[in-house]
């Protein structure tokens, strides 16, 4: 079986809704939405990726590293905002983080 | 603006006010009341010749106009000093009073820390009393109206500290402007009508309502135009003369305290005895009788208001008799005394004796202040015991006061025989009486048996007032500073005074122990006090003999001169009319006699029935009048503020928007969860949906 693009994108749809799922129904930890974000992130590198291999332009792989880039940047800044909350509240559960309610 | 004698009678006493009310810090008590003491007793030198000139001399009427007042597009008033029969005799009443008063306040307020103010007020009152009487058009008479409702508001309340007498001076006030409103309507349908409201032509030109002498050319008056017109209303057609003179006398009802405007009257007893002599008893509220005098003419060419004012008049006179019988505080008895004497007034007027209402005016004055001025002594001498069941046995103790209070009693019941003479009331009374008989106007027989009734009466209260506070033993109060509570107001007169010098007053209670003989433990007053009655009280015994034929008798017809209109009364009465009011008040007397001095348990008896308690409590005109008025009043404010206002304006206007703010809001704040997860799930869904219509409209879609 010879592995075509359609394979590509059917894994990185299967990515990305786990990603997004993972937002959504986590009610527990602020990690795993981390973690989600950075599989979103990884499939629309996927994505990228396949589709320039698959037309034979490299502005796709281009755009993928910028992704990683700014998945990193991001994953730092997340984590450090969440050690400096987990500081001053001594809690990371979900739940109680709405202290933006009206 | 000339100068003359008559307009410094007029001023005097407004300048002498404006010094002592103005300047009372710089000047001192002292000098306050002898400034307005001696300008008000200028007034009185000014003007008793003014009045001799017209009883004996050849006087003719005059107007010496002042300044104009208003002058603005047809309606013009002037200040002016009308000087004719009318008004030189309200200057010497006025001024005769009121001088009496002024002198006698500085003994009767001796202790009182604020005499600058009161003789300030008391010549301010004067003032615009006299500003009344010599009004030449109806807007300085207005002036002058509103200026003695104004003192007689001050005066009242003259002791601010007490609760009752501020209650009282806004009674008298706000009752006043019912009146008032009446009196104003009727200067406008006046105005309106015949287009001026100047009494007496003058050498200005404008017209005037009344016919008269201008530099000895006649000039006719625009009285006719009333008599010719008439306000329609629809199906109602009104007589301009009639209801221009039922809205004046509306007016003069406020202001002379008759039958359902009387309410004001008996309070305004709060105020210190001598205002009530002055003000409430001599002057002030007989300018309701003074107006209709005045206006005789229109009043003439008006027979159905006429009527009314006779049925008015002669319901007070009988009304206020009554309710004397019963009242226990001195000062009541007198005041609902001069309710009913200004009724006497006022039906002589509406059966067309002007004259006899003028002469009743006269007369009353001088006795009723003695009355007055006597009760004052009386209380001062009882130690502001103001309450007759406390009282008795003072003849003694107050021989001077006891004799000339007999003398205003005397007056006041019309004693004198007829043919033969008598006391001053005996006169003016026994004339109103029989011109009610002899009339053939609307209602003047009704006025007739209410005034023999009234007579009666007068006789009984009037007796049981002298027996009850000097003969017999003194009873005192059982709780000598409890004051009796069925009045609603208090009977503390005199509170304010002991309430400045308790350590004076406290002494005179030790220092009187009751005396054996039963007579009561009281003291003559100063003789500042009792000069002033003895004047009174020659006028009191006098007046009516010496000027009965200028008012009544054979030379009536050139003493009033136009003024009023004077017909020449038939003197043939049955002898039972002539000796109707004499035989009454004997009556009147032995019953007196019979309940408070033969039998006073007879009295006692009858304090506890039902017919004493509806007079005692003044036919319940002030529980009616606080039940319709008061609670009505409050009523229709509690409908305006809580529907009206609260529901309607604040529910539809501020506080419904604030509310329907608040509602939308509380209910759109639920959306702001806090979740981030929900914020981001909401945008998701709405991602979905802008790619779902995207796509199914086709916006971007495959060429």
């Amino acid at each position: 079986m010879e592995i075509t693009l359609f394979h590509y994108l059917i894994v990185a749809a299967a990515l990305f809704t786990i990603g997004v799922f993972g937002i959504f129904v986590n009610r527990k930890n602020v990690i795993i939405i981390l973690m989600s974000i950075e599989l979103v992130l990884l499939s629309v590198n996927v994505n990228l990726v396949a589709f320039s291999a698959y037309l034979q332009n490299l502005e796709g792989q281009i755009f993928a590293m910028l992704v990683l880039t700014v998945a990193a940047a991001e994953a730092a800044v997340g984590l450090a905002i969440l050690v400096t909350y987990f500081r001053n509240r001594g809690d990371i559960a979900v739940e109680d983080i709405n202290q933006m309610r009206g | 603006m000339q100068f003359s004698p008559e307009a410094l009678i007029v001023l005097g006493p407004l300048f002498a006010a404006a010094i002592a009310g103005l300047l009372q810090r710089y000047i001192g008590d002292k000098i306050a009341m002898a400034i307005t003491t001696a300008s008000v007793g200028l007034s009185l030198v000014l003007s008793w010749p003014i009045f001799i000139d017209f009883v004996w001399g050849e006087a003719q009427p005059q107007v010496i106009e002042l300044f104009r007042f208003i002058d603005v597009a047809g309606f013009t008033s002037t200040w002016s000093v009308r000087i004719d029969t009318l008004s030189a005799i309200m200057l010497v009443v006025v001024n005769t009073v009121s001088f009496l008063v002024h002198v006698y306040s500085i003994g009767y307020m001796a202790e009182d820390p604020h005499r600058a103010r009161f003789f300030s007020y008391l010549s301010f009152f004067t003032f615009a009393m006299l500003a009344l009487v010599t009004a030449n058009d109806f807007l300085q008479l207005f002036f002058g109206w509103e200026g003695v409702g104004v003192a007689s508001y001050l005066l009242i309340g003259f002791w601010f500290e007490k609760r009752s007498a501020n209650d009282a001076a806004i009674k008298a006030f706000i009752t006043n402007r019912v009146g008032d409103f009446g009196f104003a309507l009727g200067i406008m349908a006046c105005f309106l009508f015949v287009g001026t409201i100047k009494f007496f032509p003058t050498e200005s030109g404008d017209l005037a309502l009344f016919a008269g002498t201008v530099d000895g050319v006649e000039v006719a008056g625009q009285l006719e135009r009333l008599a010719h017109q008439a306000l329609v209303l629809g199906d109602l057609v009104l007589p301009a003369a009639e209801l221009t003179a039922f809205l004046l006398f509306i007016g003069a009802m406020g202001k002379s305290a008759q039958f359902f405007l009387h309410v004001w009257l008996p309070d305004a007893m709060e105020g210190p005895t001598p205002v009530s002599a002055l003000i409430h008893a001599a002057t002030m509220v007989t300018a309701g009788v003074f107006m209709v005098c005045r206006l005789g003419e229109l009043y003439h060419i008006a027979p159905l208001a006429s009527g009314f004012v006779t049925i008015v008049g002669a319901t007070t006179a009988l009304f206020a008799a009554t309710v004397g019988l019963a009242q226990n505080d001195i000062k009541r008895v007198v005041a609902y005394s001069t309710c009913s004497q200004l009724g006497y007034m006022f039906f002589a007027a509406g059966v067309g004796a002007y004259n006899a209402a003028m002469f009743h005016l006269f007369t009353h004055a001088f006795f009723k202040a003695l009355l007055f001025l006597g009760a004052g002594s009386v209380i001062h001498g009882m130690h502001h015991e103001q309450d007759m069941r406390y009282m008795g046995g003072a003849r003694k103790p107050m021989p001077i006061t006891w004799a000339m209070m007999l003398i205003g009693t005397f007056a006041l019941i019309g004693f004198g025989i007829p043919g033969l003479g008598g006391f001053a009331g005996f006169y003016s009374k026994d004339a109103i009486i029989e011109a009610a008989y002899g009339s053939q106007g609307i209602g003047a027989q009704f006025a007739f048996w209410c005034g023999v009734s009234a007579a009666l009466l007068t006789s009984f209260y009037s007796w049981r007032l002298a027996f009850m506070t000097f003969e017999g033993k003194f009873r005192g109060n059982p709780d000598a500073h409890h004051h009796d509570e069925a009045h609603g107001h208090g009977h503390t007169q005199e509170g304010h005074e002991e309430a400045t010098s308790p350590a004076a007053h406290h002494d005179d209670h030790h220092a009187h122990a009751k005396p054996a003989d039963g007579s009561a433990p009281a003291h003559e007053s100063p003789w500042i006090m009792l000069v002033p009655l003895f004047v009174l009280a020659a006028g009191a015994i006098a007046a009516g003999a010496i000027f009965a034929p200028y008012f009544l008798g054979h030379h009536a017809g050139e003493f009033w001169d136009h003024v009023i209109p004077f017909h020449e009364g038939h003197h043939d009465f049955p002898t039972w009319v002539l000796w109707a009011p004499l035989i009454v008040t004997v009556i009147g007397f032995l019953l007196a006699v019979i309940f408070y001095l033969w039998k006073p348990s007879a009295a006692k008896a009858m304090a506890k029935g039902p017919v004493w308690a509806f007079l005692y409590n003044k036919w319940f005109f002030d529980e009616l009048y606080d039940f319709v008025f008061v609670k009505g009043a409050r009523a229709l404010g509690d409908l305006f503020w809580k529907v009206g206002d609260k529901r309607m304006i604040d529910g539809l206007g501020p506080d419904g928007v604030a509310a329907s703010s608040r509602f939308f809001s509380r209910n759109l704040r639920k959306v702001q969860t806090g979740f981030v997860y929900h914020y981001s799930f909401i945008m998701l869904i709405a991602a979905v949906a802008f790619g779902a219509y995207a796509i199914f409209a086709g916006i971007g879609g495959a060429p």
